[in-house]
């Protein structure tokens, strides 16, 4: 990296991916990996959407890890950001219910209320 | 947490301007008139992001969001939505609004009144991945500083920025650096301080967590800044999650240039290697941080020097907090006024803090200096679960305070906290309710302190153990009136004889609930009684007349020593007792009380 041209360049690529810029039907899966995450169990989680959405072959499906969001009681917090912009925040999400969430919301792209952040907390 | 019926009112600048806070007024007014203010509240909230349409009003439950709501409708909602239950179909916001601010509740109480600068990735980005820092403008300011500004200028727009250490002592950072840059050497030093270890603290593995980048890219402006070519992260080897991402962070900015030789072309050099520390508390001290990173046993030694001038292996050194590293980059790419626009005016910026102990949404935070702890623990924090009142809530972990009810509406920032007698410290937030008991809080704190003092300095090392051994004889029944009197002269002296931090902040605990709950601590002297049923020798539990005779409590005792009647006031025997509290936690009305007769609080 030599020049800040270099680095704009990179950073453009980086955001178009990140954000799926220019792809349809895009899903981002955030799942929530800090010592909080961890300790509540994230790593399942993590590795349900992996296998899931590898079986499944969804292509434009990318699963990532992500810090702490600072929800720390209600981890694991598992975040979906679709590329037409809308973003749904899941917590307390077991393996079971990242099975289904990728099931109802990812495939079939109805959000399933129940589990979401806003209708858990007291 | 939520009242009967909540009203959120928009109070953000495009709303204000359009009557928000006329339109609130209104509200109360209308309550009251309506005999309903007890059961309903009005909150003014952040923008809600539809500032065109407004301003707005949100009701719970059910979300009805009004938009456009004149000074002449809100009659109209009072007495149809609020008082019959039917919404204003006139008003209501029609279209298809965003499903982020609206959908989630907790979006506007919990994020919306956030601002996140230090965690501004934190939850968004990958933190394994370096593009998707560098896709969040990462390691531009790194950039522009090498290509365009000379070390001096860094200085003085970190100076410009009014940036203060965020690891609890609040010195300006820009005038650190200077000192630093001052010093001639052929060798310099950068550390980043990442021993966190106030107990229930965890902002900065947070941070480093979530967001390893910010942090290794403002440790090399601050080398560009002092002439430093080397940087050392110490860092608690109890966050492992954190030193593996740090350590692949570095390998990953190394691969692309950012970190190593010849960064962007401009002949600066830097390097970061991490150092795990063994998690004693007073590594967190700078000088015993320094020792600790040579290899010497962790302890601190007088100042001055001081590290600017004779630091790590001697050579002058900056130390600086995680936080603190993580607000640089955002200062160059916004710049100083935008920064400086944020906050109070001795306390530019926001802050950081671990919500923990009796709150709702258990958490971490980032508000603007100046926010109050009203705000942070009630709308933010979503107040205090299972109905129980509020007490205390003590900042700055065992180097702070508690601060009472009576000073909620305090404006969060660092020589606030002082004069309150606390500290900002790293940023842990511990709030307490009435079951907790503040003895045995000072006591805990003080434990800790104990097991931490390296013991160079005589009144650390022995005078917060005598301390100790009165708070336990004050918790078993045993303590006299004079106690409390030593108490406060051996905390002072311990203040005024300690080389570091840590002994001059140790007693603060225990002096700040002996000011603010003195009575509490006359209850355990005095009549022998634990008010908030904490310390067992000296706690009785009785039903009080508020029993509805549900026999949970009863259901719920191991020991069965609870009798009484479906219906029927509840009584519990004294001599089978264990004292667990299993009755309290069960009782469904609040009705078991550990307080004695004619307690009328702190």
């Amino acid at each position: 990296m030599k020049t800040l041209e270099e680095l704009k360049a990179l950073r453009k690529k980086s955001y178009e991916k990140m954000y799926m810029i220019g792809v349809t039907g895009g899903v981002r899966v955030q799942v929530g990996y800090g010592t909080c995450g961890i300790a509540a169990g994230a790593k399942p989680v993590y590795d349900t959407f992996v296998n899931e959405i590898k079986a499944l072959n969804l292509d434009n499906v990318e699963v990532t890890q992500v810090g702490c969001m600072g929800e720390c009681a209600f981890e694991p917090i598992v975040e979906i950001l679709e590329s037409n912009g809308s973003k749904t925040i899941y917590c307390l999400v077991t393996d079971r219910i990242a099975s289904e969430i990728v099931e109802e919301h990812i495939v079939k792209g109805n959000r399933i209320d129940k589990y979401l952040l806003s209708k858990t907390k007291r | 947490m939520l009242d009967r019926m909540h009203i959120l009112i928009c109070g953000g600048t495009e709303c204000k301007e359009t009557n928000s806070l006329k339109i609130r007024d209104k509200f109360n007014t209308e309550l009251e008139r309506l005999n309903l203010g007890k059961d309903i509240k009005t909150i003014l909230t952040g923008c809600f992001g539809l500032c065109a349409l407004g301003p707005h009003v949100v009701i719970y439950p059910g979300e009805t969001l009004y938009s456009g709501v004149k000074l002449e409708d809100v009659t109209e909602i009072v007495e149809q939505h609020i008082a019959n239950g039917k919404p204003v179909e006139r008003l209501l916001y029609k279209g298809d609004f965003n499903r982020k601010k609206f959908r989630n509740r907790s979006e506007l109480t919990f994020f919306a009144r956030q601002k996140r600068i230090a965690l501004r990735n934190c939850g968004v980005i990958n933190p394994l991945e370096i593009t998707e820092y560098i896709a969040r403008q990462g390691y531009e300011a790194l950039g522009t500083v090498l290509k365009t500004m000379t070390p001096l200028q860094v200085i003085e727009e970190v100076k410009k920025s009014g940036l203060r250490g965020r690891g609890g002592g609040g010195f300006p950072t820009g005038v650190k650096w200077e000192f630093a840059n001052r010093q001639i050497s052929d060798q310099k030093y950068v550390i980043c301080n990442a021993d966190e270890g106030d107990p229930g603290a965890f902002m900065d593995r947070a941070v480093l967590e979530g967001d390893p980048h910010s942090v290794l890219e403002a440790m090399a402006i601050c080398g560009y800044a002092i002439g430093a070519n080397t940087g050392y992260i110490y860092i608690r080897a109890e966050y492992p999650v954190a030193v593996e991402r740090l350590q692949l962070a570095i390998g990953h900015a190394e691969a692309l240039g950012l970190l190593g030789d010849n960064i962007f072309d401009s002949g600066f050099n830097f390097k970061i290697e991490l150092r795990l520390g063994a998690g004693a508390f007073v590594c967190g001290e700078e000088t015993a941080l320094i020792a600790s990173i040579e290899g010497e046993r962790g302890m601190p030694r007088n100042k001055p020097p001081f590290p600017a001038v004779k630091g790590l292996f001697g050579k002058p050194t900056n130390v600086n907090n995680v936080e603190t590293f993580a607000n640089v980059p955002v200062i160059f790419l916004k710049g100083a006024d935008w920064f400086k626009s944020i906050g109070t005016e001795k306390s530019s910026g926001t802050k950081v803090f671990a919500l923990g102990g009796k709150i709702a949404n258990t958490g971490l935070l980032e508000i603007p200096m100046g926010t109050t702890l009203r705000e942070v623990i009630y709308e933010i924090g979503g107040g205090i679960p299972n109905k129980r009142e509020f007490k205390a809530v003590q900042t700055g972990g065992p180097s702070g305070g508690c601060i009472t009810a009576a000073s909620l509406d305090t404006p969060i920032d660092f020589d606030n906290l002082i004069a309150l007698g606390s500290m900002m410290g790293s940023g842990g937030m511990i709030i307490m309710d009435e079951d907790n008991c503040m003895v045995d809080v000072a006591r805990f704190y003080l434990e800790f302190t104990v097991d931490e003092s390296c013991g160079k300095c005589t009144p650390c090392r022995e005078g917060t153990k005598r301390m100790l051994d009165i708070l336990n004889r004050i918790c078993d029944g045993q303590g006299t009136m004079e106690d409390l009197d030593v108490l406060e002269r051996l905390g002072n002296m311990i203040k005024d004889s300690s080389l570091c931090g840590l002994g001059q902040t140790a007693p603060n605990p225990v002096l700040s609930t002996l000011k603010h709950f003195r009575k509490e601590y006359e209850a355990h002297v005095i009549d022998k009684v634990c008010p908030a049923g904490v310390c067992k020798n000296l706690t009785t539990y009785v039903v009080t007349d508020e029993c509805i005779g549900c026999t949970k409590c009863a259901k719920n005792c191991p020991v069965g020593a609870i009798e009484g009647t479906v219906k029927g006031k509840h009584y519990i025997h004294p001599e089978q007792c264990i004292k667990c509290g299993a009755c309290k936690t069960a009782c469904p009305v609040n009705a078991i009380s550990t307080k004695p007769e004619n307690w009328e609080g702190v």
